[in-house]
Formats: C-alpha cells, structure tokens, sequence
C-alpha cells in the first residue's frame, strides 16, 4: 500500500530528477525527507511494480531512425494467427487488440523509412491482409502527469 | 537505429542508463565508473541529450494500472483539417490525456485524424473525460470514437542494442 510520502514521490518526480552528485539528496529535501528515506523508498515503489522504472525516459524519434502506428482489421477465427506473425516480427514493440473493426493496432520501430515500408509490407503478405499505416503527423505534447 | 545523432559515448549512455539509474546516492558516478567514464563527462552528456529532447525526462515511470488507472481509451476525433493544429494542442495540455497525435485519415474506412490517449479509473471516467474533449473541440469534431484496449498482446517498449 503506499502511504502519503510514496504518494508524494510518485506525483513530484515523474520528471526534473537533477543531474548532479547528490541527486537523491536533492530531490529527498524538496519533498522534506532523508536521502535513504528516498532511495530505499523508490526500492519498494519499483519491487511492488507502482513504478516501472525510475531514470531518464528517452525519445526514440530524437535518435534516429522511424515509428509508425499501424492497424489491420482481422477476422475473429484467425486472431491468434495473425497475432503471432506480427509479433514474431521484432520491430513491433507494441500490440494491442481493440474492440473496434480495426482491432489489432501496433507500433512499429525501424532503422529507416525503408525499412519501415518492407516491414509493413511484409506483415501485409505473411497475413494476407491490408495494414493501415498511421505515422505520426504532429504531435501535441504530452507530459505524462498520472496523480498517485 | 542510435547512429545517425549520438557518437558512441552516448550510445553507451543510453545502453547503461534506458534500464533506470542505479539507486545509490552518487547515481551518475556510478554509470560512469561501469563505463570507465569521468562523472562529469556523464553528467555533461546528459545534460545536452536533455537539453536536445533525447531524454525527455529523468524521473518515475509510474506503472498507470498500478495506480488504479484501469481503463485506456484511445480516443479518435474527424477534426476540421484547418483547426487540428490549434485545437491538438489545447487538447494535448488537459491533464488527461497522456498522448496525442495528427495522424492520417484512411477515407471511406476510417474518418479521422487526431488522436488522444485517455485515462481513467473505469470506462465511465473515460467517457466522462471524452466529453470533456468534445466540449472543447466543438463544432470543429465531425464525429468520434472510443477505442477500448481488451487484450496486450505484445509489449516490449522500444529498447536500443546499440
């Protein structure tokens, strides 16, 4: 169960973590508790999985190489199939099933647009269906924000 | 896939530090001793990939469902071509939506172009926070759908292997 100080952790810092040689220390005195408190706090928050991780979130798109959305619209008694050849490819990072005509969705990454449009056409000739491609054309940002 | 903007310390970086910061008091020494790095190099490096949005935040990655947010709805919205802009943003600040997009529309099958990622303890806040966002897109929304997510069927998150 968390208490108001995991509460308190978990709603201040889900991002601004200094960069500096103490900085557990840092963010223990703007939330008015010990270092160790902190640390060993952040131990049991990531061991009862309340967190999933604790470090700098990167952005793969500022790395390089492309990301796509992408959608097939697959029949009922063949979903367990398609699910596996899709998921068997590695560049797919995410699937999801959706109750939606569209209902399988998943996000693929890759080195290049090239290879990004042989991934896609490939899960289209291994499943025999069309993928609706959604690339991302703007993005309205976003600061993840859950209240613990 | 890291080879187009960050040189090989970086890289190195990014490998040691995607799993989460070592949880001991001089976090960022530490990375640097298994990497036979100076700390200030380190801390140095990262400062500038935060500064250039490789990193976008250092800090919790909270697990939502763990936190009682049970229901996601991917929430897709037929917004007016010359007002998506505007109206993305607005809609990208509400303190609920955890992502959102302009994405192509794929007509006749599928009418819309922005899309919002939203929250909630149950499908009824869900709504609730969907109506919210129709308030505020207006008569600019020609329509809109809820998309629930029923099963994960796969989810590795996007890791680099150098």
């Amino acid at each position: 169960m968390m208490d108001d100080t995991d509460r308190a952790i978990v709603n201040a810092l889900q991002g601004g973590f200094p960069i500096c040689d103490r900085p557990y220390a840092e963010a223990a005195a703007r939330l008015g508790i010990a270092e160790e408190e902190l640390i060993a706090r952040l131990e049991r928050l990531l061991a009862e999985k309340v967190l999933t991780r604790f470090g700098p979130l990167y952005n793969a798109e500022r790395m390089g190489g492309a990301f796509t959305l992408a959608a097939m619209s697959v029949p009922e008694e063949d979903f367990e199939r398609v699910a596996e050849a899709v998921n068997a490819l590695p560049q797919v990072a995410h699937n999801y099933r959706r109750e939606h005509a569209l209902n399988m969705w998943f996000v693929v990454a890759t080195d290049s647009r090239e290879a990004m449009d042989a991934v896609l056409r490939e899960i289209a000739e291994r499943t025999g269906l069309e993928v609706f491609n959604f690339p991302k054309e703007e993005e309205f940002f976003l600061e993840l924000k859950f209240a613990a | 896939m890291l080879h187009d903007t960050l040189d090989a310390t970086d890289r190195a970086i990014v490998l040691a530090t995607q799993e989460g910061l070592p949880l001991a008091p001089r976090p960022y020494h530490a990375v640097a001793e298994s990497l036979g790095l100076a700390p200030e190099e380190v801390m140095g490096r990262m400062e500038k990939l935060l500064a250039a949005g490789v990193i976008r935040r250092i800090g919790a990655v909270p697990n939502h469902y763990a936190l009682g947010y049970k229901a996601n709805g991917m929430t897709v919205w037929d917004v007016d071509d010359a007002r998506v802009s505007e109206l993305g943003r607005r809609v990208g600040a509400l303190d609920f939506v955890s992502h959102s997009y302009r994405r192509p529309r794929h007509l006749p099958q599928w009418p819309y172009n922005l899309f919002a990622m939203v929250h909630g303890k149950d499908r009824t806040e869900v709504e609730e926070k969907a109506r919210a966002i129709a308030v505020l897109l207006g008569d600019a929304c020609r329509g809109h759908e809820i998309l629930y997510s029923s099963r994960i069927l796969k989810k590795t998150g996007l890791r680099f292997g150098g």
